[in-house]
Order: C-alpha cells, then structure tokens, then sequence
C-alpha cells in the first residue's frame, strides 16, 4: 500500500497549540477556514463522510487548562475539556450536580464517553443532546474567551437554532459554571430514544424544589422536540405550589402544551413527539416527589 | 504540532510493539491500524460512531477507532483484539462465545468482545440489564443479541465469585 492509501476525510492541515494564546494564533491565521477539534465524536464523523472539509483542525486537545471539575463556593465549573467519562464518575458532581449524574448514561455510548467532551457537546448544540438541556434547566453561565477577553453568557440566551449558539467565530467555550444544589432541590432525567444511548427521540430535564409534599421553583427543559432545548416556562408555572395528583399532572400537560412547537422527523410526528413530551413531563415530576432514583 | 501540516510522524505502542509511522493527518486511526500496520482485526461499519465494530483501547480505555485520528494517538497506548487475544486477556469471553455461537457473520465479534471486556474490568459483577446497557453501542446485525448477552453474563458471573485466569 502506497503512503497514505486509504483515508476517507478530504485533506486538512492539523495543529496542535498547547495554550490559549497559541490557539487565538492560530484562529487569526487560518479564520473561517478552521475547526476546532475537541472529543471529535460529532466532528469525525462529519469529516469521515466529508459532510465537514476545514483547511485545518485545530486540536484543542493538548490545552490542559480547559479540562476539570472544580467546585469553588456555591458553584460547580466544567472545564470544556472534560471527557464525558469524568463527568459521568465524578464524585463531586454526583453530589453538586446530580442532574447532570442522571444525564451522563445517557450520553452516546462508553467508548464514545470516553473521548467526548462536555464543551464539545455544549458548542456543537446538538437539539437532542443532553449536555445543552442541562446547562439550560440549571441556568449555568457559559464562559467564551477570545484574544479581546472573556465573557460570560447564560445558557438560556446560548442556544440560538439548530448548531447554533452565541459562540462567536473569534471565541472558544472554556467551561460553564453551575450553581450547586441547594437544600430540598431534586431532580429527574428521562429520555426515550429508539436504542440507549442515541440522541433522543423525546428528552425532559426538571430541576427544583420539592418540600412538605409541595412543588416549587420548578425548571423543566425538554430536548429533542425543536431547534434547541425548550425552557419550558408554562410548565413550572403549572407546578408552582402545586401536590403531586392526578390533576397537577392534567395541568401540567396542558402546560406542555403551550410551551412546545415540537419539529416532527423522519422518524417522528410533531403530534407523537408532543405527546411523549407530556408524558414524559408527567413521569419525570411523579419521579422528583416521589424521591426515587432515575 | 504548532505548526499545521497535513504530515506527521507518530509514534505509539500498539499490542505492545512500539511503532513509528508516518500518517496524514486525515487518516483515522482504525484505518491507520488496518491500512498500516495490517491489523485488520479491528472493523469499521458506518465509520460516523454508530456500530461499534471499530472499537479498540486507546490508553487502557474503550473508543471508536474511526472517531479519533491516528495523529492523535501520538504517544499513546493502543490496544486492539489482535493484542488482547494473544496474551489471553479475553480467553473466557471468548471461550463463552464460542460454545453459545454469539458470534454469526463474526463482523461484529471484536468491537463486542473489547467493550465486553471494558465492562468486565469495571464492572465484573453487572447484572443483565446493565450488560444490556453497556453493550448497547454495539450493533450485530445477524441480531445475535441474546447469546451475546448470555455470554458476557456467564462471564461476569464467574468473575463476580471466584477470579479466573482470564476474562
């Protein structure tokens, strides 16, 4: 076999910068005509079936700074860099965050875990990913850095369409900071996909308060349904105050309703995915009263 | 690798022999260990991370091997079914294939057998439904799913009492 014998990806050019102030050298060099590659579970894919053609890749890889979980005060930090697998074992965000615990198994599969990264995934802004709808429903801030500084955004002004974020073209996500759980918050994590482990078909987040058998604070977030995770406002109004019942869950179904414009695709209806919206919405508020581990 | 170029030279240990090579950059890294170094083993299927046939150990861990460049495994550790075969790392799992036929057209058979092996380090004492989940990046399309399972239960089983030689 000849040098180079069988590739599947068009031709780019690859680099490694090992700092920030590297990376935004680069990024000056080559414009447009960059990418950026992180875990590279989403981005591999697409330059295997060269549904993506960069000049160059920049492999963010080797900029050690952006990796880690660090809980400082009230809030957690993750570190773009940080693999899925570390997510899904880490301690500290099993007590913090246990939403975000809840979600990691149903983030691709082991072996994609293991390469895959929390701010790849937030950046790509995949509709039907986890990542996104859990840094809606707990409203984390999104840090973005370019070689003029950093900023911060909120996650529920982050995510602006399909692929679509606020990430400008001269920045790079460097972490998102989560508020850590507070005392009588729960939540639940549900996802109904057609194997384990897809994206979803249909995906709620909810996030609140539960005390004296009483809903309140309630932060739902659907994903999969539309162009990016729904904050799902009706729905916490639904279950503000409100008992776990019969009724509270009609309410709340009613609700959904007015907060979804669900997208149908080639496998789904709009109407079938509203459906399991709602009835996800309703299993996942029986699962946060009733205290029961999902 | 400051310096963007479509060239590299890699080096990495593969099945415990250490390699240098020359790659292009585009050239994923289970068509590095099959075009390369001949080790046709590990299978690629729909190449964008859905089946699973290519999965090898980058490292001590499971990836997809045509999700990460071979450039990118500079330095690493690589493991594939022709490295953990040979030194009987997975003579019981494959031994338990074996005798329940959860292997078919055999496409499948090592990215099943490198994640079956995954889980078992982590997990040894899985019960079915967490097999089930663990295995679920893994398509067969021969469908020979439930022997699979029952294979890498059995295994788990043996692990979970008494240590064997070999998963």
């Amino acid at each position: 076999m000849p040098f180079g014998g069988v590739v599947k990806a068009s031709a780019f050019s690859y680099a490694k910068p090992s700092s920030l102030s590297e990376l935004f050298d680069l990024m000056e060099m080559y414009g447009d005509r960059a990418k950026l590659l992180a875990g590279g579970q989403s981005l591999i894919a697409a330059l295997n079936m060269r549904l993506a053609s960069p000049t160059v890749l920049l492999d963010i890889n080797g900029i050690t700074e952006l990796s880690g979980i660090e809980v400082k005060g009230d809030v957690v930090r993750i570190g773009a860099l940080t693999r899925h697998r570390s997510l899904e074992q880490s301690a500290e965000i099993k007590k913090h965050l246990p939403l975000v615990h809840k979600a990691m198994p149903f983030v691709a599969h082991a072996a994609i875990r293991t390469r895959g990264t929390f701010g790849g995934s937030v950046a790509f802004a995949d509709a039907a990913a986890e990542l996104p709808a859990c840094c809606v429903v707990l409203d984390a801030n999104i840090e973005l850095a370019s070689r003029k500084g950093r900023r911060i955004v909120s996650a529920r002004n982050f995510f602006k369409g399909l692929y679509e974020t606020d990430l400008q073209p001269d920045e790079v996500l460097i972490s998102a900071e989560f508020p850590k759980l507070r005392v009588g918050y729960r939540s639940a994590f549900l996802e109904l996909a057609r194997r384990h482990g897809d994206y979803a078909v249909v995906g709620v987040a909810v996030h609140g308060k539960f005390q004296d058998d009483m809903f309140s604070d309630i932060s739902m977030v659907f994903f999969g349904v539309a162009d990016r995770p729904v904050h799902a406002v009706n729905a916490g109004r639904a279950l503000e105050s409100a008992r776990l019942s019969p009724s509270t869950i009609n309410t709340l179904r009613s609700a959904v309703s007015l907060d979804l414009e669900t997208y149908g695709d080639i496998y789904h209806t709009a109407e079938t995915k509203l459906h399991l919206a709602k009835v996800l919405a309703g299993r996942a508020v029986s699962i946060m009263a009733l205290g029961r581990e999902t | 690798m400051n310096n963007a170029s479509e060239v590299f030279d890699i080096r990495l240990t593969v099945n415990n022999i250490e390699v240098v090579q020359r790659v292009l950059a585009r050239m994923h890294l289970a068509d590095f260990l099959r075009e390369e170094l001949g080790l046709m083993g590990t299978h690629l299927g729909c190449e964008h991370g859905v089946c699973g046939a290519c999965t090898v150990r980058v490292n001590g861990e499971i990836v997809r091997g045509c999700l990460m460049l071979a450039i990118q495994a500079d330095g690493a550790i690589v493991e594939t079914i022709e490295g953990i075969s040979e030194n009987g790392e997975i003579s019981a799992l494959q031994k338990e294939f074996h005798q329940r036929n959860a292997l078919q057209c055999g496409f499948c058979t090592p990215g099943m057998l490198l994640a079956a092996a995954d889980l078992i380090a982590r997990n040894p004492g899985a019960n079915r439904e967490e097999i089930r989940e663990y295995m679920s990046g893994n398509f067969c399309r021969c469908t020979g799913y439930q022997s699979i399972i029952d294979a890498v239960e059995v295994v788990c089983r043996g692990k979970a009492g008494v240590q064997q030689g070999g998963i």
